[in-house]
This record gives structure tokens, sequence and C-alpha cells, in this order.
């Protein structure tokens, strides 16, 4: 009995043995992400994580879609809290002040080892990395990224006597060309403005493209500073203001986001700012000839950056921070990318995607989303700072009253220089 | 013993309603007041002891006072109507009317409705240029169109208007159930004696539905709190705090900015703000009901 006796415990610790050594190997991951613009761009996510899955054994990543940027962020910043962080998150890029002061993100240089890491890291647009890197260190990576653009309806141009493939180029043809494009009808009443800049819930976004381009930056690198006071984004407030009040080529009043793409269908808007996130649902949905183009400049050219970055959890084991490291960096090489941009319309994050033949293919076929590769190059950092919701809610509440008439340009400006100067003054 | 006994079965009997008060309702609630006391913790940095520095913060805090008054406005606005409404569709569905089944159910749809899918519906109904109406407001009377969402003196009106179209449906309810126990033999004495309607209805019907007003009003005072679901998709309490709320507001601070200890005291502050009102009804009605 004795020799089977020691068989059977044999049997018995290697059955254990093997147990741990799976367990050791399969490495579980979380992974949240947000969907801003639609249902493909869940589908896709869910498709490139089945396909990663399928080709790293070992590897299981469930995927979970949190809703909307803001849910996400509350969602992944609610599960830290309560002891159960995501190893892995879409989170938007200008959060990151705030996911570092939470201290639940880990910089990525930490995971960097082999020169190829090196290079993947170099590999991405400078203008997305602005919001991805502070203090010398990597927090963010570019993914879900995108930059307002300008689409105008080339029918309406053609019949307002414009020629119909030249959006204006600067502030002053904006407003020219909008009188032009503004029509009424017989009660007097405006049934097509000539442009329209969506200012509800988030306006401080288009309006640092204003800000870019009079330039000007709206916070500084670190995150502790804000120039909200500055003249020259008090010139471009009023230039905002001015397209309703003063030249009449824009609808008075906050203007809807999420209305915003269907009035430039209907007509009832000649040009739009909106983001390159809605060049999949423009290109479908539009019942005429449309442009897309660089928002237009005054002292430069330029545009903020926008959308959604990676971010690795610190309360994950070793093993998973690898695991997830490595999921980043294949979901960002070009063939996945792409797959991505052609998807959703967002910016593919680094020249070499762009490279790649499916991209090019695209691009012959849909020539707009390369505007939003060019316009890559005015762009800057999206207003991040520390305390980013408390400190953007100070300032939109600034553009709201001044574009709503209830306070002066100044006055709004000063006041939101004065809050965000207390919110901020602890991290200086 | 046997009393003894009785008093067990008592509390067995009352324990999962205490348990789930308690877990729910008073441990949150006692929580909330300590948390107010505290900073809000960061990282690794736990909470700490800060006395009154919140309140402080709070009295000097402009967002606080405006969505205040904005609450004050908007109870104003939705209570009597959204009370007053239901009263008069009760009567009128309680009549002997043609259609009245029809006219029940289109009272009371807007209630069953979720509120955030019923706030999409309205935004297209606000939305300037192409919605209804504008519509209306172009096509009848060649007006231009309206911004009504994007204007800080209209904002908050318009989403009046939409909690009152949700809510009166659902008291109406409420009156249609008291109207239908109310003995038809008083109608009837009422007839005899010569009574006009709008005598019968003063001095009759209204003072026996003086309970189950005691309990609509409080609950429209509640929900005058409570429902900010449209504010979410609607505004998010712009153009500059014009349409917020104050249990918005506290969304916001708590889950948006992470001020989770300036949150528990604007919470104290709404806690406080009901007691108070549910008390003051409470003294207010009581010697003007006649309970059955």
């Amino acid at each position: 009995m004795k020799p089977l006796g020691t068989l059977r415990t044999g049997i018995a610790s290697m059955a254990l043995m093997m147990g741990m050594a799976s367990t050791a190997f399969a490495v579980d991951l979380e992974f949240y992400f947000p969907v801003a613009v639609g249902g493909k761009a869940a589908d896709t996510i869910q498709a490139l994580t089945d396909e990663y899955v399928a080709a790293n054994s070992g590897v299981n990543i469930d995927a979970v879609y949190a809703g909307s940027y803001g849910d996400t962020v509350t969602k992944a910043l609610t599960a830290s809290r309560g002891g159960k962080p995501p190893q892995l998150s879409v989170i938007l890029s200008v959060d990151m002040f705030t996911l570092i002061d939470e201290e639940v993100i880990m910089p990525f240089d930490e995971l960097i080892e082999t020169d190829d890491d090196k290079a993947w890291l170099e590999s991405f647009y400078p203008a997305f990395m602005e919001n991805s890197q502070t203090g010398g260190k990597t927090y963010g990576i570019p993914f879900q990224r995108s930059t307002p653009v300008l689409y105008w309806n080339k029918e309406a141009f053609a019949e307002a006597g414009l020629d119909p493939d030249t959006p204006p180029a600067t502030w002053e043809e904006t407003i020219e060309m909008g009188k032009k494009l503004v029509k009424k009808d017989s009660d007097g009443n405006v049934t097509r403005w000539g442009v329209r800049i969506p200012s509800s819930g988030f306006p401080y976004w288009l309006f640092q493209g204003l800000t870019t381009q009079n330039d000007v930056i709206l916070a500084n690198s670190d995150g502790n500073e804000t120039y909200f006071d500055d003249p020259k984004v008090a010139e471009a407030l009023q230039y905002l203001v001015d397209l309703s009040t003063k030249h009449e080529v824009m609808a008075p009043g906050i203007i809807e986001w999420g209305a915003t793409p269907k009035a430039f269908f209907e007509g009832q808007t000649a040009m739009m700012w909106t983001s390159t996130g809605n060049l999949t649902n423009v290109r479908e949905n539009a019942p005429f000839d449309f442009g897309v183009g660089l928002l237009p400049g005054n002292k430069r050219r330029g545009a903020p950056t926008g959308g959604g970055n990676f971010y690795i959890f610190a309360e994950s084991s070793d093993e998973q921070k690898k695991a997830a490291f490595d999921f980043v960096k294949w979901i960002t090489q070009p063939a996945q990318a792409a797959k991505w941009t052609i998807a959703t319309g967002y910016v593919a994050p680094g020249p070499a995607t762009w490279e790649t033949e499916e991209m090019k293919a695209y691009t012959a076929d849909f020539a707009p989303a390369l505007v939003a590769r060019d316009q890559l190059e005015f762009a800057v950092a999206e207003l991040s700072t520390y305390e980013n919701q408390r400190v953007t809610a100070v300032f939109n509440d600034a553009l709201a009253a001044a574009i709503t008439g209830a306070k002066s340009v100044e006055e709004a400006l000063a006041e939101a220089q004065e809050k965000a100067d207390a919110i901020l003054k602890d991290y200086r | 013993m046997m009393h003894k006994r009785e008093w067990i079965y008592g509390w067995l009997f009352l324990s999962p309603a205490l348990v789930f008060l308690f877990t729910f309702t008073h441990y949150p609630a006692v929580t909330t007041v300590i948390s107010s006391f505290f900073s809000t913790p960061k990282g690794r940095r736990p909470a700490k002891f800060i006395g009154l520095e919140n309140y402080q913060a709070l009295i000097q805090d402009d967002v606080f006072w405006k969505v205040l008054l904005n609450n004050f406005w908007f109870a104003l606005g939705t209570i009597p109507i959204s009370i007053g409404l239901a009263l008069l569709m009760a009567l009128w569905v309680n009549s002997h009317l043609k259609g009245k089944t029809l006219s029940r159910v289109a009272f009371f749809a807007p209630t069953v409705l979720p509120l955030i899918a019923v706030a999409n519906i309205w935004l297209f109904f606000y939305t300037p240029g192409f919605g209804l109406i504008d519509q209306f407001r172009s096509g009848l009377f060649g007006l231009p169109a309206i911004n009504l969402l994007g204007n800080p003196d209209t904002v908050l009106a318009a989403m009046i208007v939409v909690a009152i179209w949700k809510e009166a449906g659902f008291f109406m309810i409420f009156y249609l159930a008291a109207l239908q126990s109310v003995p038809p033999v008083l109608k009837e004495a009422a007839d005899v004696e010569g009574a006009s309607s709008f005598y019968y209805l003063r001095k009759v019907l209204l003072p026996l539905l003086m309970p189950t007003t005691l309990f609509v009003s409080i609950n429209a005072v509640i929900n005058s709190f409570r429902l900010v679901d449209h504010i979410f998709v609607m505004t998010e309490g712009g153009p500059d705090n014009a349409s917020s709320l104050l249990l918005y507001y506290i969304y916001e601070t708590a889950f948006k900015y992470w001020q989770s200890g300036y949150a528990a005291t604007l919470t104290v502050v709404l806690l406080i703000l009901l007691s108070i009102l549910a008390i003051g009804q409470f003294f207010l009605f009581d010697r003007k009901i006649h309970y059955k």
C-alpha cells in the first residue's frame, strides 16, 4: 500500500503544481474603455482585444465598455478607491494630472526595457505626447485622439457666390464669407447661419482653437498655472462673442454640440467646427458635397488635440503591468492603429500608421481624413491642469457667461483666473 | 414570559425594514455628516479633520448660492403647477366622459417613461432652428429661431416645464384613487341641497382630498430636489450654472471634481433643507386635514 500511497501523493502534488503553474502563467487584465462617438468604436476595440488574446495564450483581457469619457474616469477612480482598479484604461488625456494626483497610474518609463521599446515611445506625433508627458515621464499613450476641423457646405458656398473649394483661412475671412453665407427668409429670420462653433458642455475645447490661433497658451506644462486673463485670450473670446453679436454670422447664445452635425446636414449653417470624430458621420449623412479643412488662423494656425490615452494602473502585479504594456504596444502598432482609424475617424497616433497600405487606400478614397494629420503640425496640448475638471468647469462657466452676455469678456476671464489660482495654489 | 415573547416577535417583524433603513439611510446620513468635517482624501494622503473649513468654503462659494436659488425657483415653479394640474387631470378623467381611458393613459404616460429618454425627446423639442417648437414658431407665426436652452434667462423655465410634464401624471394617479374612494352619496346629498358643482368641489371634495394633497406635496418637494436626470442630458447645468440644481452640483463636486469632503458638506445642507421642509409641511397641514 505504501508505494501506491506515495504515488497518489505524487500525482496530487503534481496536479497541484500544474494548477499553480497555469494560474501563474494566465494573466488576467481588466481594461476599461469609453465610447464617445457611437457603436463602431466598441466593436472595433472588442475585435482587436479578441485578436490579441487569440495570439497570446496566457493573457485574458476583459474589455469593459465603461460609458462616456466622464463615466470612465469616474468608474476607474471609484474602483481604485475601492481597491479594485482596472489594470488598463483609455481615459481622456487631460485627466492625466488628476490620475497622477490620485496616485493611481504609473509612468510607462518603468516598463521600457529594450531599444525597440524606446523607439516605440518615439513613434507618436509630438502634438499628442504634449498631453501625455509631464516632469520628464510618460504617463499616457495616445490612442483615441482627435482634433477639431472645419467642415463646409460646398453647395452653400457656390450659392453665395464663393469658390466652393476655398474655405476661410483667417478670422477676417470667416466674417466676410460668413456674411455672404447668411440667408434670411421673407420675415427677416435667419434660415442659414455662416458658421457654427458649438459651446455647450465644454466650450473650452473649441475656444482653445481660437486662443492657439491668437498665439497664446492657456496653461503651463506642469499643470499648475493658467493664463485665462491674458489680453490675447480676451481678444479671442471677444472675437467669438462678436461672431454672434457684432457680425451676426453665428447664432446667438450657447450652441449645442449634439445638434451641430444635424444643423449642418439641414443646411442651417454653412460651416461648422467640430471633432474629426464626426468624419464618418458627416461622410455618411451629409446630403450635399462638403469640404474638410484646417481651422482658420489669425496670428498663426492652431487647434487643440483631444481624446483619450492608454493608462496603466499602479496597483497591478508585475506580470499584469508587463502584459498590459505589451498589449498597448501591440494595439498602437501601425497595422492595428490603421484598422482603428478607418473604423472610427480618430487620428492615427503616429506617422508610420499613415504609411500602411490600408491607410493609403483609405485616404486615397477619402482625402479629408488627411486634414486632421496635417493640422497636427499646428496643434497644441488640450487644456489640462491639476484638479482638471474643476479648473475647466470654472473656465467653461466664464466662457458661457461671456457668450450669453451675462458678463463682459474681461470680467468673466478675470474671475475665472482668480478661481483657478485659488484651486491650483496647493500645487505650486 | 408571554409579554417578552411578543416583544421579540415585534422586533423580528420590524427587523427587515430596520436593517435596510439603517444600511441605506441612517448609516450613510451619519457618515456624511462626519465626512463634512474632514478634508478630501487624495491618493495616499488620508482625510484629516478640518472642523468647519468646508462650511466656510460653502458660504463663500457663489456657485452654491446660485444653485440654491435655482433650486428655490425650480421648486416654486414645479410644485404648485404640477399639483394643480394633477388635480385638474384627475377630476377630468374621473368624470364620465368618452375616451377617459385614453386620456388616463395619455396623462400617465410621462411617468412611465424614463426621464433620461424623455429628456432626449425634449432636447429635440427645444433645439433652435429645426426643433419642434421652432418649427411651429416659424411655420405658423414666422417668428425667428429661439434658443431656450442656450440662454441663462430661459433655461431654468425650460427645465421646469419638463419636470412638470413628468410629474403631474404621477400625482394625478393619487388624486384619482382618492376621488374614487369618495362615497357617491355625498354628491347626491349636495345635489339634493342644491349646492353648485364648484361649492361641492370647494367644501366637500377638496377637504376630503387633503390627506392626499399632503402626501403629494411632500413628494413634490422631495422631487424638486431629486429630479436632476434631465439636466445631465439637456444642459449639464449650463450655461454658467443657470440650470444647475443642488443635487446636480453635489454630483459634480463628488464625482467630477472629486471633492468628496465638500460634497458631503453640500449633502448635509440638502438633508437639513429636506428635513425642515417635511417637518414644516406636517405642522402646516396637520390642522387642515380631515382624516376619516
